[in-house]
């Protein structure tokens, strides 16, 4: 591992995304990419009581799709780096409680997920871990109520407002023949360029202050 | 040039890319809903009246059936349906008022009843009820002084 200029990490021992899961909502059920996930699941709390249990739910339904997809146990993660846009990342805490992998918890707005996967393959790529599971999730409904006003509230959404995906995804890391594999990290710095409409999240959140984290493959 | 040089030409960049709120089609839905509201108070306010009551107890009855209304059309989710439609149409007359205590009520339901229910059905209504009662006070107080 050596850093290449200002920003870039150089992965030698190619960390490897070993396998996949993503668990949507209704409305990714619609969109253009549904064919891809494992799941869809039609109602928004998947039978809990409230959108935060339900985010929990996805998490931890997705971790343990991908474990089952890797045959893989869950005492064979080394770690977890997972986060999501709640509070104290309360849906990876609580979607990864009974799982007993030691826990990392992130939080990167947007970029969540691909800075797990870069410090994952940080972990991997150092030869002290075998399998490192990255997993992130969002509620549509979970992060209206956090982040704008109550779903009930009979305002009207700026056109520039962005839609919160429902759903999670997870990854296993670890070291195999045949890629993906990882072989670059580049995180990105925050630029602030001064954008204040707080609904416009991805032009003040995403590229107003650049995170743009990249991982090459 | 790069978009991303400096905040004025991002800010000009996004201010390009951004789609605008269709503002004509806003206040011509607001316009005509807003004004189905009042009719509907104005007509609850004449039946009062063919009952017999007094002037000020009809704005009072028009008041309260305004905001039950409104109350049950976001219980049962309609409101927000409306109020995606009309805009300020509901939201400026009483019954977006009552929305914007119910709603959070309704959202926080899943907190518990004191310190989700309670705590938080303020959130969207409080700065309203902080200003404006602050504001009828001090005005009270001016009339009180000078008048």
């Amino acid at each position: 591992m050596k850093k290449l200029g200002k920003q870039t990490l150089q992965l030698d021992n190619k960390p490897t995304i070993l396998n996949t899961a993503a668990i949507v909502g209704p409305k990714e059920l619609n969109g253009p990419l549904a064919k891809y996930f494992d799941k869809c699941v039609e109602d928004e709390f998947w039978g809990e009581a409230s959108w935060e249990k339900a985010e929990s739910k996805f998490i931890k339904e997705t971790v343990s799709t991908v474990l089952g997809k890797a045959d893989v146990s869950s005492s064979d993660i080394d770690y977890v780096f997972a986060g999501d846009l709640l509070n104290q990342c309360i849906s990876s805490c609580f979607g990864m409680r009974d799982t007993n992998i030691p826990f990392f918890g992130l939080f990167g707005a947007c970029s969540t997920f691909v800075e797990g996967l870069c410090l994952g393959s940080v972990f991997i790529d150092s030869g002290a871990c075998k399998n490192i599971l990255c997993a992130t999730s969002s509620h549509f409904c979970s992060a209206e109520k956090q982040f704008r006003f109550p779903l009930e509230l009979g305002n009207q959404r700026t056109p520039t407002s962005q839609w919160t995906v429902t759903g999670a995804g997870a990854v296993i890391l670890g070291k195999a023949d045949n890629g993906p594999y990882i072989t670059h990290i580049t995180p990105g710095k925050i630029v602030d360029l001064g954008i204040k409409d707080a609904n416009n999240m991805r032009c003040s959140n995403g590229s107003g202050s650049f995170i743009h984290t990249f991982c090459t493959f | 040039m790069n978009p991303t040089d400096s905040p004025k030409e991002y800010g000009e960049y996004v201010k390009k890319k951004a789609p605008n709120s269709p503002i004509l089609k806003d206040c011509f839905n607001a316009f005509w809903v807003g004004g189905l509201v009042c009719c509907i108070g104005q007509l609850i306010f004449f039946f009062c009246k063919y009952k017999g009551l007094d002037e000020t107890s009809c704005s009072t009855v028009v008041s309260i059936s305004l905001i039950a209304l409104a109350i049950f059309l976001s219980a049962i989710n309609v409101f927000n349906r409306i109020g995606k439609f009309a805009g300020a149409g509901t939201i400026v007359p009483i019954t977006g008022f009552a929305n914007s205590i119910v709603s959070p009520a309704m959202e926080y339901k899943s907190e518990g009843y004191v310190m989700g229910v309670g705590a938080k059905m303020f959130t969207v209504a409080g700065p309203v009820l902080v200003y404006g009662i602050s504001a009828s006070v001090i005005v009270g107080l001016l009339a009180c002084l000078f008048l």
